[in-house]
């Protein structure tokens, strides 16, 4: 009866109740905005973590024409710039406060000895530490490099490489630059990983392809098919990237979802991944569920099917945050991989969405760009977001107590949040007291770190009464040694010829 | 004959006699005839008037029980020798047997509870305590049944309640090992848990070994013949799940029927 078991009985038990159980309607009613997944992976209710601050459609933001199926957001400082790709045109709006955003300038042109000095499809836009754009100039196959006053600098073409087909034709979807303006971009049709240049514009490679899976049934049918049958077959080629994006620390998070339910149930395949300079995945996947968003994926409500990451971003506590477009929900995960919160839906009310393409956060506020609703959703954090954001980020800091008190609060508010109690226990692992932090980690059925605190606990108990163990174990050898010992001697006295002539004579007289 | 509905007596000491009828010989007067009989806890023998000869008795029944109970260490540990004499010499009892099955589900339950939760975790809302414990009486009595179904055919020298009684003693490894590990459990950890997979797992396959050995040497049979028959009774409960499955659904059909006829006819009366 391996833990797994008993987690897959219980999930199994848990949808049984809610296919049979429990009406679907009075379910609906009782769900509240955010929920998170408890060890069992049951739907535990949450308060809310962000709350809607403002949904800025095109009248909000004072455009004269309507955006048009916007594709990409990118955030840079107080500046948020929303590619308008149905306009060709990006916009840079500057955020006063996360009620009030204002259109600074329309860019849908630049200057430069270049043929074509207007966009077309842009689909996403990055800017560089020294303030230069880079553009995602899709329908003219290139990406542009302009300086910051949109005077060109260079372009980026399609990739040099002899396993590209050179017929079709160069799409670059998203791009990411780090901190010396080498670019990574994800292009359509280009299945081998992200295309890196470097900051002369050379094409220096594919970093990050997602492994190839392939099971073994598949791979026996393909050898005993025909040329004509194989080509019917789906292939084994690694999956595309959707979108990336390049945190704080120069790591790419990377997202997908041209995933399986089932590849991502058996961890075959990964929604979201943090690729190294090295192309490797270095994501830490620590929570007792993976990282690709809904558990439950049966169909309700006309949607079905796993999460689909459409885009992602990490805020400086290494708290990351993914974008589902299927049912048009946040996710948020910690450094661990434990999920933070989950919320939204889709829907035309404020804080739910109609097809999600973009997520940035500038501090702890996030934006949400909408495709078919034209717009951008600012969220800000509660006051229960702030405060487990401050226990996350005084922890990173080593203020241990300063996290425990945030999230001893946390638990006040919210009993059922599991991070709390896994907090508090982390918290006090690091403060040396391993016999309490033990009891919380318990609770919450942490084996890892409840390990971790017990193994310290032992051996300081162990410390402690080695004194008392010793003893233990010589009385427990040494009482029989010395008893045998005692007695041999008593009976060698007794049979010893000298004491039976002076003793035992006497002795047998005496009776 | 006493059949396994004895098992159903579950503790040990209130096992159901074989004869009742057969007053009198509680107490040795048949000696050791006592082995298919059980033991009888309470003093059943009330025909005998002179109490010290009742108490003799009774102290005499319960050394036996201790006796036959002990016996199932040297099964466990000399399979061969030991399921022979298990019937052959009367050295086992059905009280003993029985004991052995409650301890089993006694052990399995409590491990729920008491088993670290590194080692092992329980979703206590999806735990139904008498399904549980069926998941093991239900093969139990599958497999007693359908070994001795197949093996009366065979040239099986078993008798049902011999089945069900060696199958019994063979399930001692089971409490033996896992109650200790139970303990031990909680001073695991995750690293450590690997111990307890190892340990576990020598428990159920020593316990299934003792099974297979229990049979050839109750029916006498040799080591092949015996394998054969291990695999056949599987097939065996396979078919008895199958034949009850459809009978249920049958009875629930044929019901259904019913029911729906008489709405019928109170809708058009």
């Amino acid at each position: 009866m391996s833990m797994r078991f008993w987690k897959k009985t219980g999930a199994f038990l848990f949808l049984a109740g809610i296919l049979f159980g429990i009406p679907a309607a009075a379910q609906a009613e009782d769900i509240s905005y955010t929920y998170n997944y408890d060890y069992w992976g049951d739907v535990q209710d949450c308060p809310d973590l962000y709350t809607v601050s403002k949904v800025f459609t095109s009248a909000d933001l004072g455009l004269e024409t309507r955006m048009n199926n916007p594709q990409g957001l990118y955030v840079s400082g107080d500046l948020i710039y929303v590619c308008d790709t149905g306009n060709n045109r990006i916009l840079e709006i500057r955020r006063h406060s996360a009620e009030n955003l204002e259109i600074v300038r329309i860019i849908d042109s630049f200057t430069g000895d270049v043929e074509n000095t207007s966009f077309l499809a842009p689909t996403d836009v990055a800017v560089s530490e020294a303030g230069n754009f880079f553009i995602a100039d899709k329908g003219n196959a290139r990406i542009l490099k302009l300086d910051p006053d949109l005077h060109y600098l260079m372009q980026f073409d399609k990739p040099v490489d002899n396993t590209l087909d050179p017929a079709i034709a160069f799409q670059p979807d998203k791009i990411a630059v780090d901190s010396a303006e080498r670019v990574y971009c994800v292009a359509t049709g280009i299945n081998k990983g992200l295309v890196k240049y470097e900051n002369d514009g050379v094409f220096s490679g594919f970093v990050g392809a997602t492994k190839v899976t392939f099971d073994f049934m598949d791979y026996l049918w393909k050898r005993f098919a025909t040329q004509a049958q194989r080509a019917q077959m789906e292939s084994f080629v690694p999956t595309e990237y959707d979108n990336l994006y390049m945190d704080y620390e120069g790591f790419i998070y990377a997202c997908t979802g041209a995933v399986t339910a089932d590849d991502l149930r058996a961890g075959n395949a990964d929604a979201v991944r943090k690729l190294n300079l090295m192309g490797n995945d270095i994501l830490v996947r620590n929570g007792e569920w993976g990282i690709y968003g809904d558990l439950y994926m049966g169909s309700g409500g006309g949607y079905e099917g796993p999460s689909y990451f459409s885009d992602v971003t990490c805020m400086e506590n290494d708290i990351f945050v993914c974008l589902d477009r299927n049912r048009g929900r946040l996710f948020g995960y910690d450094d661990q991989g434990r999920m933070v919160f989950a919320f939204g839906g889709n829907g035309n009310m404020d804080g739910y969405f109609r097809r999600p393409v973009g997520i940035e956060h500038m501090g702890h506020e996030l934006y949400v760009l909408d495709a078919l609703d034209c717009s951008v959703t600012s969220f800000v954090p509660t006051l229960f977001g702030e405060l487990v954001y401050t226990a996350v980020e005084e922890f990173d800091k080593g203020d241990y107590e300063a996290s425990r008190e945030a999230w001893e609060q946390v638990m006040v508010m919210d009993g059922n949040y599991d991070l709390a109690y896994i907090g508090i226990g982390r918290a006090l692992l690091r403060q040396e007291k391993y016999r309490e932090a033990m009891d919380y980690f318990e609770v919450k059925y942490d084996a890892e770190n409840y390990s971790k605190a017990y193994k310290q606990y032992r051996k300081e108990w162990v410390e402690e009464h080695i004194g008392w163990i010793i003893a233990a174990v010589l009385i427990l050898f040494l009482v029989p040694f010395v008893f045998k010992r005692v007695r041999k001697i008593r009976e060698e006295l007794r049979t010893d010829d000298f004491f039976i002539y002076e003793y035992g004579k006497e002795s047998r007289d005496g009776k | 004959m006493d059949t396994i509905a004895s098992a159903k007596g579950g503790t040990a000491g209130v096992a159901y006699s074989g004869q009742p009828e057969d007053g009198g010989f509680v107490g040795g007067a048949r000696g050791e005839s006592l082995t298919d009989g059980g033991f009888a806890g309470g003093a059943r023998g009330g025909r005998l008037e002179n109490g010290e000869s009742a108490k003799a008795a009774r102290r005499e029944r319960l050394a036996k029980y201790w006796d036959s109970l002990k016996f199932a260490l040297y099964c466990a540990t000399h399979p061969l020798d030991g399921f022979w004499d298990l019937t052959h010499e009367k050295r086992g009892t059905m009280a003993a047997a029985n004991t052995i099955l409650f301890l089993t589900l006694l052990v399995r339950v409590l491990k729920l509870r008491y088993t670290s939760f590194v080692i092992l975790t329980v979703y206590w809302e999806g735990l139904n305590i008498f399904l549980y414990i069926a998941s093991v009486l239900f093969p139990l009595i599958l497999w007693v049944v359908g070994n001795w179904g197949l093996t009366t055919l065979f040239d099986g020298k078993g008798r049902l309640n011999q089945v069900y009684m060696a199958t019994c003693y063979a399930l001692t490894p089971y409490p033996l090992i896992q109650f200790p590990l139970m303990i031990l459990s909680n001073g695991f950890t995750v690293e450590e848990a690997e111990f307890y997979a190892v340990l576990s797992a020598i428990s159920l396959i020593w316990a299934g070994l003792l099974i297979v050995a229990a049979m050839g040497q109750i029916h006498e049979y040799s080591a092949g013949k015996n394998i054969l028959f291990t695999v056949a009774s599987l097939f065996a409960m396979l078919v008895m799940i199958f034949i009850l499955m459809i009978f249920f659904s049958m009875i629930s059909q044929g019901v259904g029927y019913f029911i729906s006829l008489a709405r019928e006819l109170l809708f058009r009366l």
